[in-house]
């Protein structure tokens, strides 16, 4: 079995693998790493988004060679408990979901947006998840929470 | 609010049926308390409420209140978490259960400090009196025994003695939800899992006429195939092994032609030429009848609904000699386990179902499916774990839709144009097929076996409990006559069962969408209108409040409008009013949503804005974009592409006003929105383009059939 290494969360990761495999399929059949979630396996949804590089992509349509050397990070890297992303502060802070279950793929978009532009407009929030599913209904919350974490970001 | 008369006291329901108050709440040496719900959390933040509820009542801080998944081995019963009910009934049974705790132990502690209990105060779980005396729940929880039966003659605090409720407090749930934690049944790995497929056809109802298995065994880590009749599937060590012996499989599957589908493009001629069960609703008779000048009659229709949560229903199953347990996101344990039984011919106390939350549920979806789906896999897995996951294809065409209903209102009008006579006929499949509540089970892979069950046709609960096609048809308004008719099918070629308000959205459509007209034509002003014909104060203030809040009635311009609607939840819920304001342009977008509820005592009022905004979102999206569709032989609908859902860009502003009645006893609000909304958007189509649009979803192509056709 061909092996394919890659940057997961920062830490160093070899996978030996089908490299045609999704690499949500890796994440949470191989290497345990949920947060992640399967919605639809046709990257139409969102729930499986991670960011790779800088931009998010969703992890179910996302062969697993074509992350080879790189750097992927999902919603277990983006923040912890005591050094929680701004991002996930503001969600709580906005109670910004239902069941949640969109969120983390959410998150990740979020954070890819403001990694490339730290002061996004509504319409700009918008925009960058306009390719995430959220079915409860939740997204004005979501919007209102990537605002706030933009400006606690800004204000360091 | 004027003072309610005593009534001889009796219990909440849920805690008749389970008494005793040790199934209820423990508490725990270590200084917290352990609080067992029979509701389970689907999303609606209801674990949250009841937490606060517990902390309210037992004078503790929240952070002190662990709350209990429900499971049949240890929780009270209380049925199914639907129908907006969980506030009401598990909110109430909570209530009355802490209350009477906190006075069993403030009697234990007097005893033990010598003073009378009336001299003592609790803070944060600490019990003091005079002289500097004190104990606590924990000090004398081994002292207390709980396994005694709740009594009636129980007092709850006073709404301005409780600190907790009517506050905003963060839901415990979201922490996890916000850092990726394993907290959905998806995330969870129980030690040694297989995963499990199964294999179903594509056309509706087909039957299983040939399997080539060989694909299939040639899998790695394959560990089964399960075949009963038209039911299969396969067992791996993996879940990528178990999608490819799935794949694999269905090549080698032939299937008959399968049951036809009626005419997507003409439900309402289908509706109404099946055979049906009339019932009249209700019927109203004016002591002087007035005279009809006129009659209007308008036909309006909504199609199939899909739940399309964005997680595939998932459920876990493991054996261990003829004992079953499941692990489920279904909204009844109980209930399902009543179902389990009857399909696995086993005594239902060999079963223990537990529940795991999953995504959003709007209703019966495919969660109960999954979890028989999981039991039969996992006979084959000698003993160990089998977790079955749906696909997204499966998701979208196997789990039961919302009923598509045909609505005639006819309104006899006098030569003033006043309303004299009413009549409102309902035709479509029940709205409620629900697991464990009749001796055939309601489970999909139950019709599928070699030794089937048949095919449970959907039925509508009585007006008593809200009804079903029914739900909201009899009018909240002063007209003076009326009649009622629903026309249930008795005949299913698609699956119906419980979608969020069952016939609400489409009875409350119909009647404010022709109120509308109505007002229209008489040129009075519709807010004024509904007002005029109001007794109630309650829905009338949730009206004037929306009216004030959005400015009623904004100035006219080019392209844009405004509509209201309105209803009360099941005729005896939530209170809601809405208001949308939306452009009509090559699509019609909605730009914003004002909406005015009434929820008696709100619990957490933040909760019950998040639930309004949410299902306001929802209801957008049902109006705009939602249809199941189908050729004659199988549901096309199968992935996002076919089935949209509202988009973030699409997504109106929302602005929510909860008007607060401390003392009036809570209802749920996760229903409230969707009836009121749906008309107020189309009767803001009206306003901007001058055009009825009576069939729901309202399209472009919708828009421009209602152009051509008259009236």
């Amino acid at each position: 079995m061909p092996s394919v290494r890659f940057r997961l969360n920062g830490a160093d990761t070899e996978i030996d693998a089908d490299p045609d495999r999704s690499l949500l399929d890796i994440l949470r059949g191989q290497l345990g790493v949920t947060g992640p979630h399967f919605g639809c396996g046709a990257g139409e949804c969102g729930a499986c988004n991670v960011i790779l590089g800088d931009h998010a992509v969703s992890a179910c349509d996302t062969p697993l060679w074509s992350v080879a050397e790189k750097d992927v990070t999902t919603i277990e890297g983006l923040g912890t408990e005591e050094r929680p992303h701004p991002l996930q502060r503001a969600f709580i802070a906005e109670q910004a979901m239902q069941c949640g279950y969109c969120v983390s793929g959410i998150l990740m978009s979020a954070a890819a947006l403001l990694k490339r532009n730290p002061s996004p407009t509504s319409r700009e929030v918008k925009e960058a998840l306009d390719r995430n599913l959220c079915r409860c209904g939740s997204q004005n919350r979501m919007v209102r929470a990537v605002l706030r974490a933009a400006e606690e970001m800004a204000a360091g | 609010m004027s003072q309610q008369a005593p009534s001889p006291p009796a219990l909440p329901a849920s805690l008749a049926a389970n008494p005793k108050l040790s199934s209820w709440l423990k508490f725990s040496s270590s200084g917290q308390v352990t609080v067992s719900p029979g509701k389970v959390e689907i999303g609606q933040g209801i674990v949250t409420a009841l937490a606060q509820i517990a902390a309210d009542e037992l004078d503790i801080d929240l952070s002190r209140v662990q709350m209990v998944r429900a499971s049949t081995a240890a929780s009270p019963n209380e049925g199914v978490t639907s129908g907006s009910l969980s506030i009401q009934q598990s909110g109430r049974a909570m209530r009355h259960v802490c209350a009477e705790v906190r006075r069993i132990f403030l009697q234990q502690a007097a005893e033990r400090l010598g003073v009378d209990a009336d001299a003592l105060d609790i803070e944060d779980g600490t019990i003091s009196g005079p002289g500097n005396v004190r104990t606590s729940y924990w000090e004398l929880a081994d002292e207390v025994s709980l396994d005694r039966d709740a009594t009636p003659d129980v007092t709850p605090k006073a709404a301005s003695r409780r600190a907790l409720a009517g506050n905003s407090v963060q839901r415990i749930d979201i922490p996890d939800k916000v850092l990726g934690r394993p907290r959905f049944i998806h995330d969870q790995a129980l030690m040694g899992m297989l995963h499990g497929r199964v294999l179903r056809s594509d056309n509706a109802r087909a039957k299983l006429t040939g399997l080539n298995e060989d694909g299939a065994r040639a899998v790695a880590g394959l560990l089964a195939i399960v075949r009963d009749g038209d039911f299969a599937g396969v067992v791996c060590e993996t879940e990528h092994g178990a999608e490819a012996a799935l794949a694999a499989l269905r090549k080698g599957a032939s299937w008959s032609d399968g049951e036809p589908l009626p005419d997507e493009n003409d439900l309402a001629a289908f509706l109404k030429s099946q055979p049906v069960e009339s019932t009249v609703i209700h019927q109203k008779t004016a002591a002087s009848p007035g005279m009809a000048a006129r009659t209007i009659k308008r036909q309006y229709t909504r199609p199939y609904i899909a739940h399309a949560s964005i997680a595939p229903s998932c459920a876990m199953a493991q054996w261990d000699g003829d004992r079953l347990r499941v692990w489920t996101h279904s909204q009844g344990i109980y209930l399902l386990r009543a179902d389990l039984a009857l399909v696995l011919r086993l005594p239902a106390e060999n079963i223990t179902v537990e529940h795991m939350e999953g995504a959003g549920c709007y209703g019966h979806n495919a969660a109960d499916d999954v979890a028989l789906d999981a039991a039969l896999l996992a006979k084959a897995a000698d003993g160990r774990p089998v977790r079955v996951q749906w696909s997204r294809q499966g998701e979208m065409s196997d789990a039961p839709f919302g009923a598509a209903m045909a609505i005639e209102v006819e309104a006899d009008l006098d030569a003033k144009g006043e309303i004299v006579d009413w009549r409102h006929s309902i035709w479509g499949n029940g709205h409620v097929a629900r697991p464990g509540r009749a001796a055939q089970p309601a489970l999909l892979a139950g019709y599928e076996l070699a030794n089937p069950f048949p095919r449970m046709v959907s039925t509508n609960p009585p007006q008593a409990n809200g009804g079903g096609s029914d739900r909201n048809s009899i009018p909240l308004y002063d007209f003076p006559a009326w009649r009622i008719e629903c026309h249930r099918l008795t005949t299913m070629p698609l699956r119906t069962s419980a979608l969020r308000t069952l016939g609400g959205q489409g009875n409350v459509f119909a009647i404010e969408s022709i109120l509308d007209e109505i007002a229209a034509e008489r040129g009075e002003d519709p807010v004024a209108f509904r007002l005029r014909h109001l007794r109630d104060e309650r829905a009338k203030d949730v009206i004037r409040a929306v009216a004030k809040r959005a400015g009623w009635k904004p100035q006219k311009q080019a392209g844009i409008g405004h509509g209201i609607g309105f209803g009360r939840y099941k005729n005896t819920g939530a209170y809601c009013a809405a208001i949308a304001e939306i452009e009509g342009a090559e699509e019609i977008s909605v730009r914003k949503l004002t909406l005015a509820v009434d929820v008696g005592e709100a619990i957490n009022p933040d909760g019950v804005i998040n639930q309004i905004e949410g299902g306001a979102i929802q209801a957008t999206s049902w109006v705009l974009k939602e249809r199941v569709r189908f050729d004659r032989q199988r549901i096309t609908s199968t992935s996002w592409t076919d089935y949209p859902i509202l988009r973030f860009s699409e997504v109106p502003d929302v602005e929510v006003e909860v008007i607060q009645r401390s003392e009036v006893d809570p209802v749920g609000a996760g229903e409230a929105a969707h009836g009121p909304v749906t008309a107020a958007i189309a009767n803001a189509v009206f306003d901007a383009l001058g055009v009825r649009v009576r069939d729901l979803p309202i399209t472009r192509e919708r828009i421009i059939a209602a152009m051509d056709s008259t009236p």
